[in-house]
Formats: C-alpha cells, sequence, structure tokens
C-alpha cells in the first residue's frame, strides 16, 4: 500500500477534532486495530494542539498535515509556520508547558512519543515547527 | 462533545460524552466555573464512562478545577473505565491526586465521606 494525503486549515481549536478524524479516515486503510487508531488520532491532536495554541496563539495561521502510508507504515508529518520553538530537548521533557497559566498539562510532547513509534521534532524560531510522527500497524510493539 | 450537569447535594457531576479535546475544554472549564460559584458547588465528580475520546487537554482542565475545589476544602474525583484515557491520567501524575472510580456511585460515596 502506497498513498499520500496533505491537509491545510486555519489554526482553529475547532479544527483539532476535524484534523484527527480526517487522518484517522485516511490511515483506516492499512486496516488498523482500534487501538492503533487511538494511539494515532490521540497523537495528531496533541501535535495540531501544540501548532494551534504554541505555534500561532491566534486563529488566522495555517496547520498543515502530509500523511503517508507506505506498505505497513504510517508517516504523519504536521507543519505550523508560527513562533517556533526556542529549546526543543526542555520543550519535550514530560510537564513542560510554556503556558502555565493556560492550564496545558505539559504533556503533549511525552503522549506523541508513547503512543508512537518514533516523534521527531524540528523547529526554528520565527518560522515554525514541524512534528513527524511514524507508527506500524499491524506489529507489536 | 455533550456535557450534562448534576448536582448532587453539593457535589456537581460533570458527564461527557463524545471527544474531549482543548477546544471542549474551554467550554467545560468556563460551564464548571459558573455552576461552582451560582450552585455553592463543594466537590466535584469527573464522570467520563461515555467520553469516547480524550488527549492532554482533559488532563489540563481536570488540575485546573482540582486546584479551585481544593481551595475550598472539598474533594475531586474521576470515573472513567477507557484504558487509554487511564494511561493519560497515570502518565501524567493526575492519579496521584485524584482516585479513579469505575461508577459514579463509588466516586459519589468517596468524596461525600471525605
Amino acid at each position: 500500500m502506497e498513498n499520500r494525503m496533505k491537509l491545510e486549515f486555519l489554526s482553529k481549536s475547532a479544527n483539532e477534532g476535524f484534523a484527527r478524524a480526517a487522518v484517522a479516515a485516511f490511515v483506516s486503510q492499512l486496516d488498523p486495530t482500534l487501538e492503533e487508531l487511538a494511539d494515532i488520532k490521540t497523537a495528531v491532536s496533541e501535535a495540531v494542539t501544540n501548532a494551534i495554541v504554541h505555534g500561532y496563539g491566534h486563529p488566522d495561521g495555517i496547520v498543515t498535515i502530509t500523511c503517508e502510508l507506505l506498505q505497513t507504515q504510517v508517516k504523519i508529518k504536521i507543519t505550523d509556520c508560527g513562533q517556533g520553538i526556542e529549546d526543543i530537548a526542555l520543550a519535550t521533557q514530560p510537564l513542560y508547558t510554556r503556558s502555565p497559566d493556560a492550564e496545558r498539562s505539559g504533556m503533549g510532547f511525552t503522549v506523541m512519543e508513547t503512543f508512537m513509534d518514533s516523534m521527531v521534532v524540528e523547529s526554528t524560531l520565527g518560522q515554525g515547527t514541524i512534528v513527524t510522527l511514524t507508527k506500524e500497524i499491524g506489529t507489536i510493539s | 462533545m455533550e456535557i450534562a450537569l448534576t448536582l448532587n447535594q453539593r457535589t456537581l457531576i460533570v458527564s461527557l460524552s463524545g471527544e474531549l479535546d482543548h477546544h471542549g475544554a474551554e467550554q467545560i472549564r468556563t460551564l464548571i466555573e459558573r455552576a461552582i460559584t451560582e450552585k455553592d458547588v463543594k466537590n466535584l465528580i469527573f464522570d467520563f464512562s461515555a467520553l469516547s475520546f480524550m488527549d492532554s487537554s482533559g488532563i489540563g482542565m481536570i488540575i485546573g478545577r482540582y486546584k479551585l475545589i481544593k481551595s475550598i476544602g472539598g474533594g475531586v474525583a474521576l470515573v472513567c473505565t477507557n484504558p487509554r484515557m487511564k494511561k493519560l491520567v497515570t502518565m501524567s501524575g493526575l492519579s496521584r491526586l485524584i482516585s479513579v472510580y469505575s461508577t459514579v456511585d463509588q466516586a459519589l460515596s468517596e468524596v461525600k465521606g471525605a
């Protein structure tokens, strides 16, 4: 199975549900288990929320998701052109949040790492952030 | 997401169904804060047994309300049976702050006895 899709939407919080549902529907072609699909939905929801809340912080930005299916692997890239992350090592630590007053739990990156097989974060200050998530479908990891 | 608020004496039960994310968490926060102020609420029970999805925004929302209820001397409990949500609750350390139950009745007897 080889397939690819690209999704663009405004950085409005109302689009969080749309984004994870769209990715889940696309990944369904690989016939994942309900658990695998729930893992992917949760990780995508975290990445999209980060892009909306921390990347932009306003509803006029564009969040882009590309999703590639290659045999049994799914690769999801969530991109924002927002303010970027100054210290990725610090930002990906469990319980770290840049917005302690906004009731963020600081668990977003930890959830992505735990529920997916791999997570790579690339960021440039003032230019934006790319989070790449991969997961093998149909294998016990 | 659907939200139902039920008052049992001074315990507010917040029952959610559907999907809880950052977008929905903002709505719930406002509703709960209003109910706590207007109804003289002391304890809070989050009933997530009918919730089909939650990300870490749900954890942040619970922690925020936990701080508020603790400041007025009340108790908070969570009703949750979904293994993935329970994993989030454990990972975040939330399970060290509040107890997780399988039914609302169990949670009610716990917070009222506290």
